[in-house]
């Protein structure tokens, strides 16, 4: 079924053996937007994630990019290139700098020739803000920098969107603003972004749509003010409540 | 003691050669083979991860020795004959692959699978993933393990003495008999060895040093 929307999510579910994480998710994405996923863990927000590039493949339901159904599509790995996607735990390849991380994936998957990829990867890292650790190695590297590493990894691949995963949840508390600084510039520079976060201040003021997520559902979506202020069911007032308090406002 | 290595130089040069370059080709065609395994054993469906663990377990629970006469004095009832030196070689070969296979296993699964994960997500398939992220990173890591199986090839190398492989301790054997002077000459033949393990040791760790990943 064809849809004008970026990505689709139609009826999605997964379990891992007995356990159903999700029970059916619908959502959309439209070009440019940025939708903040928030929830308590376990409630399969990062599964969503996963079964969309298929690195866990979902167990029913469909997800559409523009007009293909990737859910069974054959051509997974050129799927993969146009869904960028960023990881909580960076998934740096450790034997090569961070050119070499953001290079790999032009001349290998790409096919570009060395010249042209060394010239896109340092594009992107100058867009990250790192230019200067083009030669460090993944090791010399502090928390937020590998994950900005990782940002402009997905970056180079020119994707038509970007999905993170708790992109600062491994990461000291001083170190999660720079990554969140590049991410509220992607979404700046129309990036069309879905983040699963636990970032409250990054939530309210970057997302276009906030949804929030409990037990495999979705109970609540929408307008990320409104729901922080007015929400219509007790549990997001709660939860949203909750969380303000654990991690602040966070970068605003 | 020099006095025999100065007399008999040209044999032992000769036998050392033999054994350098059974070592060289049985590691290196074992690594080849190892690798193969060792991919087969954690990325193969349940057949050829059944069939490679039971290769594995078969050529590690016997005797080196006792594969080297299969091989040899065995083989050729089967119709198949071959020169000494290619039948060492061979059990060589699969001796020192199935050992490889599990020092790399050990260096694959040390790696962390989000980065195959993040090699997918950029649009590699599992085995470009695992040939340019996983491997060069395993065979940096390896290299210690693969020095030591170098050092045992080297010297289980003699084992082919005994089917008449003219290596360097066949060579010993052979001055030995001549001039009766055992103790020397295989004191000379021990020292050949551990100065050629020394010297291969201080290449491998150079190059140990020289791939290392900061």
């Amino acid at each position: 079924m064809p849809t004008k929307h970026l990505l689709k999510i139609e009826d999605l579910h997964h379990s891992f053996g007995e356990e159903e994480v999700l029970k059916g998710i619908s959502l959309s994405l439209d070009k440019g937007e940025t939708k903040v996923i928030v929830g308590p863990s376990g409630t399969g927000k990062s599964t969503i994630l996963n079964n969309i590039i298929r690195l866990v493949p979902p167990k029913k339901g469909k997800i559409y990019l523009e007009d293909t159904e990737i859910t069974t599509a054959k051509n997974i790995n050129e799927i993969r290139q146009q869904i960028g996607f960023v990881f909580q735990d960076f998934g740096l390849f450790n034997h090569l700098t961070a050119e070499g991380n953001v290079k790999i994936g032009l001349t290998k998957v790409k096919k570009m020739n060395k010249k042209d990829a060394a010239e896109l990867a340092m594009k992107e890292l100058d867009r990250v803000g790192l230019k200067e650790y083009a030669d460090s190695y993944p090791s010399q590297l502090s928390g937020g920098q590998k994950q900005r590493v990782g940002i402009a990894r997905a970056l180079a691949m020119q994707p038509k969107l970007i999905l993170f995963d708790e992109p600062t949840s491994s990461l000291d508390p001083e170190l999660t603003g720079e990554v969140l600084k590049v991410m509220r510039n992607l979404a700046e520079e129309g990036m069309t972004m879905l983040v699963v976060t636990h970032e409250m201040g990054f939530a309210r003021s970057v997302a276009d749509e906030l949804i929030f997520m409990e037990a495999g559902n979705i109970v609540e979506q929408g307008d990320p003010e409104k729901m922080f202020t007015d929400p219509d069911h007790q549990r997001t007032k709660e939860f949203l409540f909750q969380l303000t308090d654990l991690y602040g406002e966070g970068e605003k | 003691m020099l006095d025999i290595f100065m007399e008999y130089y040209p044999l032992f040069f000769r036998g050392l050669g033999v054994t350098v370059f059974v070592t060289i080709i049985s590691c290196s065609s074992g690594t080849v083979l190892g690798t193969f395994l060792a991919l087969g054993k954690i990325y193969g469906n349940k057949f050829i991860s059944a069939v490679v663990r039971t290769v594995i377990s078969i050529i590690r629970g016997t005797p080196l020795l006792v594969q080297l006469f299969i091989i040899y004095y065995g083989l050729p009832s089967w119709g198949i004959n071959m020169a000494p030196i290619t039948a060492a070689i061979i059990s060589f070969i699969i001796n020192s692959g199935v050992y490889q296979a599990e020092y790399l296993r050990g260096s694959i699964q040390s790696i962390s699978g989000s980065q195959l994960k993040a090699a997918q997500s950029i649009g590699m398939s599992k085995w470009q993933g695992i040939r340019h992220i996983i491997l060069p990173q395993a065979f940096r890591r390896v290299i210690p393990s693969w020095t030591n199986e170098f050092i045992y090839m080297i010297k289980y190398s003699s084992l082919a003495y005994v089917i008449g492989a003219k290596e360097l301790m066949t060579e010993g054997k052979l001055i030995a008999s001549r001039n009766y002077q055992f103790f020397n000459v295989y004191l000379v033949v021990a020292l050949i060895y551990l100065i050629v393990i020394i010297i291969f040791v201080y290449i491998f760790n150079r190059i140990e040093k020289k791939v290392t990943i900061p």
